[in-house]
């Protein structure tokens, strides 16, 4: 295996974008960001892909147009996900190690608030038996959330508790839409919305764009002293149908993290759109209390669909990047309920790695 | 004002699917007023029945009628429904285990608080009045009070099986034009053809895009074009279809307007179409000003100026 690590991150996030759906007017900052990141031009990027879909924002082919962003005469290597920026990561990290590849930039980009996100993401669901009831994100979370509290597995103090360290948290994440942390009792207080939900146990409705740079070896120590090492990538998923999968747990996701050497994270930047998810994700994957979550302040305080996961590994590898860490842990999640998730760790070194 | 021209959009189609023997089986029973289940190798029967076996993965071949009243194993409440869901005043989606079943299904539930929903209670099928083998033949679930019994529902109007499912997928959006592209729907609403110049590689860009498809430079030089320019290549339409709104033949051509690199598609009347020809000099006529809006349309074709062909020479570059 091809040592490999992230060496760039940059992101925009916002609660209405005005602007085009496929968000070049927010990719070239975005990648010129990157540029004095890595001291690189768009000729030392091996291969470029993106994650998006048209029916975020209503406009056909927006990842072809989104090329315009990288300036494409002569071409380039170039590939595309209808899946989070997490898993366009993916495919680059298989692409450099196969060898045909140094390097490459991938991004993501997502304008939710120009269609009802909540109802649109019903088209993800198995078209004969749920699609056609349009059972919203909100509801199968809240589905989800009860389970949970039924079963005992955590309760609504849990999930506030989640809510008010995240918006907590954010109040330092300058991309954050939505912070400011009160009380748990306070959060408690507040009206039940989507019951046994409130609104700060839900995911704000977030535009925006993300993108992360990989390099391999050498490549990778000439942009920084401390890259942050892919030390392990591993995905996988669950059935989509809400009946026949234990909701209260998420065996995707802690078959991901059971591929990896999870031993000595400091931090873990987990993708959990609803506060309960949160607590599923903390027990599959065995995180103790000595380990930082979501210091970003996580996706209860942006999820730009699309950028969400793979703002959680940017921000993963930032603290590696300074030196606040050395061994971090990003997640990503893709589908209803964590039906998929994506588990990665970033080490400062490459000793003792899991691949 | 808003940065960029928006307007609503919504985006339709009827998927029409083949059911497989296994979804066209659930479809039937539910045509037929019963809910049918699948046994897996573990025993389990699962509504609606899963195509393959999760453990074995070999074809679901056993099928079992379940009953149509069942118990609420989870529930949401749903304040604010959205198009298209199973009631358009606010409900409850609940998982509801039906007796025989050993796995719930996903459906509504007609409730007209949270407070009349608990984990545990009793509740049973509201048939719809038409059914056609889809999973709205089942209208939600209401609550089953003690004494009560199931409903039966009324005698199915074919006795075919159901082998394909129409559902109808519709999309509303507030769809944004790019700032670029807001510059160029103002402009002709003006009467003016707008572009952008790169400022990398100097080409001039109509319609602008966000960025120079060449450099990925943003293009932020606005630049006025001229209403005459020069038809680059050109194609004579016979072909009849679907929408056209012209009668053929008629030219369509490439007209780079000058002072700028990329040419635009438009129409070409006031000529033969068989005495368009590359190089010819036209101009745009524009349609009058009442029917003017944030639109190329408002350009009703190109015609010839009568001025003298432009040398090939001038536009080789950019053909």
């Amino acid at each position: 295996m091809r040592d490999v690590a992230v060496v760039g991150f940059a992101q925009r996030q916002m609660p209405e974008f005005d602007g085009s759906p496929t968000c070049v007017e927010l990719l070239v900052p975005v990648f010129k960001e990157l540029y004095e990141q890595t001291g690189w031009t768009r000729r030392d990027v091996g291969f470029w892909c993106s994650g998006s879909s048209d029916y975020l924002a209503g406009r056909s082919f927006s990842f072809v147009q989104a090329v315009d962003a990288i300036g494409v005469i002569p071409p380039v290597n170039e590939s595309h996900v209808e899946m989070d920026l997490a898993w366009a990561m993916y495919e680059a990290w298989i692409k450099i190690q196969t060898g045909e590849v140094d390097t490459a930039l991938v991004y993501a980009f997502g304008k939710s608030s120009a269609g009802v996100l909540r109802r649109t993401l019903a088209l993800q669901l198995d078209p004969y038996t749920m699609t056609p009831l349009w059972p919203d994100t909100v509801s199968l979370a809240g589905l989800q959330a009860r389970a949970g509290i039924d079963a005992g597995v955590w309760d609504e103090r849990a999930m506030a508790e989640v809510a008010n360290r995240s918006l907590t948290d954010a109040e330092k994440n300058e991309y954050a839409i939505r912070k400011g942390g009160s009380s748990v009792d306070e959060l408690l207080a507040r009206p039940m919305y989507a019951d046994p939900l409130r609104k700060h146990d839900c995911s704000p409705v977030t535009d925006g764009v993300a993108a992360l740079v990989l390099a391999a070896g050498d490549k990778a120590r000439e942009v920084r002293e401390r890259p942050a090492w892919l030390t392990g990538i591993s995905h996988y998923v669950d059935p989509m149908g809400m009946g026949v999968r234990d909701l209260t747990r998420s065996p995707s996701a802690q078959r991901a993290g059971a591929a990896l050497d999870l031993g000595g994270v400091e931090v873990a930047e987990l993708h959990a759109p609803f506060s309960h998810q949160e607590l599923i994700l903390r027990k599959e994957l065995g995180l103790g209390d000595d380990v930082l979550i979501n210091p970003s302040g996580g996706a209860l305080a942006s999820n730009p669909m699309f950028s969400g996961g793979g703002i959680r590994v940017g921000e993963a590898a930032t603290r590696i990047w300074s030196g606040q860490a050395d061994k971090t842990l990003a997640h990503a999640t893709s589908g209803p309920a964590l039906q998929q998730n994506l588990v990665c760790t970033l080490s400062g070194s490459i000793e003792g790695k899991n691949n | 004002m808003s940065r960029t021209l928006q307007a609503p959009v919504t985006v339709a189609f009827d998927y029409t699917r083949s059911t497989g023997p296994v979804v066209g089986r659930f479809l039937t029973g539910l045509r037929d007023g019963v809910v049918v289940g699948g046994r897996t190798s573990a025993g389990q029967v699962v509504v609606p029945p899963l195509e393959f076996d999760p453990v074995t993965h070999e074809a679901t071949t056993e099928f079992v009628e379940v009953s149509s009243v069942g118990t609420v194993t989870s529930w949401t409440w749903v304040p604010e429904p959205v198009k298209g869901q199973p009631f358009d005043r606010p409900f409850a989606y609940a998982l509801v285990t039906l007796d025989g079943a050993d796995v719930p299904l996903l459906h509504a539930l007609d409730v007209a608080s949270p407070a009349e929903v608990t984990t545990g209670m009793r509740v049973r099928v509201r048939w719809a009045t038409d059914r056609v083998g889809h999973i709205n033949d089942i209208a939600g679930f209401e609550p089953l009070a003690p004494g009560e019994a199931e409903v039966t529902a009324p005698a199915a109007t074919s006795e075919a099986p159901v082998t394909g499912v129409v559902t109808t997928v519709s999309l509303d959006y507030n769809y944004a034009a790019s700032p670029e592209e807001s510059l160029f729907y103002r402009g002709l609403n003006e009467g003016r053809i707008m572009g952008q110049r790169c400022p990398t590689c100097l080409k001039v860009y109509v319609p602008p895009r966000s960025a120079c498809p060449t450099d990925g430079t943003p293009t932020e030089e606005e630049v006025e074009l001229s209403q005459t320019g020069t038809i680059t290549t050109f194609c004579i339409v016979n072909v009849p279809f679907l929408g056209q709104k012209i009668t053929p033949p008629y030219v369509s051509a490439y007209v780079l307007l000058d002072g700028a690199d990329i040419a635009v598609l438009h129409l070409i009347l006031g000529v033969p179409a068989d005495e368009v020809r590359m190089g010819m000099r036209v101009k745009a006529v524009w349609k009058p000003k009442d029917e003017w809006a944030y639109s190329l349309e408002n350009i009703d074709h190109f015609a010839p100026t009568g001025d003298p062909d432009a040398e090939f020479d001038t536009y080789k570059q950019h053909l």
